[in-house]
């Protein structure tokens, strides 16, 4: 569904973040993308949206060349492709049903946008979304007020709205506690399968991504180095991604993180509670 | 060098000798300056008129009291203009000013080598002439009364606006745009969502502060012969009638005391 083809990208100042990725994402997969800050991870999913504008190469979404679009064609190739991000990005100065409805801009016309009238269909989905992630009666509350944890559900609403067919999600733990981190996680997991959405997860956080995504991306200034399930990570290779350091602990092998992964869709209830 | 060596210890002081002697001779400079210029006040000065000058103050005092309380009833529609001249150049000034501010932004501007350095430049020109000067151009353009005021008002607060707003606009968070751009959003679209919402305390807090400044600003420019309350003062100056003047200059005190007092207010609303 995604294929991305020698993608690359050489900032102006000379530095080579993306030296020809080569990667493809079919319908529904998740992914997670792994390696060192600088590795050129947060570039790579912004040269898929064009947030960064790519160098070279080819970005294929469901067959449109995204690299090749005019503005009027990026932005309804943007459409489908919903973006969380680190420090979530929400506007802080609107309420949380604004930024949710934010999502549809791709789709409504400016004045109807800046009268906030829009279609009763599109508020239907807002209010399904927050419900969804447990914010119902945070509709009103101004994003500002929100905690981080919440503020990422936001997030998430606002990028589903749009009815993606892909999620490109930076580093979307990286402000959060661990506890928050692993709901967040479990959480876009879930929306993803109950979608049948695909997704490229940016994450430092090695662990967590062993623990909830199945195949994992390993990219090295620039290039892939490994990419493969989630448990074919060994010390080799993450010292391939990272650089030498003792990966033995980080490595997932003890059972009680596999169940906490696997049972995470009974629980969800009791986690929500636990955020509101 | 600021680190150096005495008996094994390092010694830091903050600069080394001869900046430390540079700085002292700099210092000598100025002082040595304004003897000199002291010396040229001192000749050009009719010392007589200086000595003489508390006498004059005291006896123009004694004649500026008592206010001449009656003469309220001729200021009341003076000063209602000039508030009015302050409001309606504010308004004027923020049409313009919010797109000049738009195209001068570094992160907003269509194009930054022609469309931003004009956009600096009107708010540089704006901003370069006194609005007292504004006005003695206006009245002798548009012909003397309350417009050439509001016009006046208007051309010296685009650029102030402006200047505060681009500023604001240039330090909005970067990311919340890009979130919003990445939804599809139109560049109209992501205007309103990323930018406008970031920007909206401070546009705001310019809009009061330049309205309390213009009520100041506007109380003189009657004195040119722009409407308002300025051209009572300057009749009543040109004859004499000292009463009349205290009693314009307490109606000012108290219309700038209230103005302060509404500004203070709104802005402490918004944050």
């Amino acid at each position: 569904m995604l294929r991305l083809e020698g993608l690359s990208k050489r900032y102006r100042t000379g530095d080579e973040a993306l030296k020809g990725v080569d990667l493809e994402v079919p319908k529904g997969q998740v992914m997670a993308l792994i390696g060192p800050s600088g590795a050129g991870k947060s570039t790579l999913i912004r040269c898929i949206n064009r947030l960064v504008e790519p160098t070279g190469g080819r970005a294929i979404l469901d067959g449109v060349d995204v690299t090749a679009l005019g503005s009027s064609g990026l932005r309804q190739a943007r459409r489908r492709m919903g973006m969380i991000f680190q420090e979530y990005a929400l506007v802080e100065r609107l309420t949380v049903m604004e930024n949710v409805l934010s999502g549809r801009l791709g789709y409504v016309g400016f004045w109807r946008s800046w009268f906030r009238k829009y279609p009763q269909s599109d508020i239907d989905e807002a209010f399904r979304l927050l419900d969804r992630v447990g914010l119902t009666e945070f509709c009103d509350k101004r994003a500002d007020e929100l905690s981080g944890g919440q503020r990422q559900r936001v997030g998430i609403a606002r990028a589903l709205i749009q009815n993606p067919a892909l999620l490109l999600v930076d580093e979307p733990t990286a402000s959060l506690d661990p506890k928050t981190s692993r709901q967040i996680m479990r959480l876009i997991c879930e929306l993803c399968e109950e979608r049948d959405l695909a997704a490229i997860i940016n994450i430092h956080d090695v662990l967590l991504a062993q623990m909830f995504v199945p195949r994992i991306v390993g990219l090295r200034v620039g290039e892939v180095v490994y990419d493969g399930p989630a448990d074919g990570l060994s010390p080799d290779v993450l010292t391939e991604i990272y650089g030498e350091e003792d990966w033995a602990a980080t490595i997932k092998k003890d059972p009680d993180e596999d169940k906490d992964g696997d049972g995470a869709e009974d629980s969800t209830e009791e986690h929500m509670q636990g955020l509101t | 060098m600021p680190v150096r060596v005495e008996a094994g210890v390092k010694v830091w002081q903050r600069r080394d000798r001869n900046k430390q002697l540079a700085i002292w001779g700099g210092w000598f400079a100025v002082v040595l300056l304004f003897v000199y210029c002291w010396q040229i006040i001192s000749v050009n000065t009719t010392w007589f008129f200086v000595w003489d000058s508390p006498r004059v103050a005291a006896d123009i005092a004694s004649r500026m009291v008592p206010p001449r309380w009656e003469y309220i009833y001729r200021i009341w529609d003076p000063l209602w203009d000039t508030i009015n001249i302050a409001t309606l150049g504010t308004v004027l000034a923020l049409f313009m000013a919010v797109p000049v501010a738009f195209l001068a932004a570094r992160n907003t501007t269509p194009n930054a080598y022609i469309v931003r350095p004009v956009a600096l430049f009107i708010i540089v020109s704006s901003r370069s002439i006194n609005s007292l000067i504004w006005a003695l151009l206006l009245v002798s353009i548009i012909g003397p009364g309350v417009f050439a005021g509001t016009i006046a008002i208007a051309l010296r607060s685009i650029g102030f606006c402006a200047k505060l707003l681009y500023e604001a606009i240039e330090e909005i968070d970067h990311t919340q745009v890009e979130a919003i751009e990445a939804t599809g959003a139109s560049r109209w679209q992501i205007m309103a969502y990323g930018i406008v919402p970031q920007i909206m305390p401070a546009f705001a807090g310019i809009t009061v502060f330049r309205w309390d400044i213009n009520i100041r600003e506007s109380t003189v420019l009657g004195l040119v012969g722009a409407g308002g309350i300025g051209l009572q003062l300057s009749s009543s100056l040109n004859i004499l009638a000292w009463p009349q003047v205290t009693l314009i200059l307490i109606a000012i005190l108290a219309t700038v005391l209230v103005s302060e007092w509404v500004s203070a207010k709104v802005r402490h609303a918004i944050i």
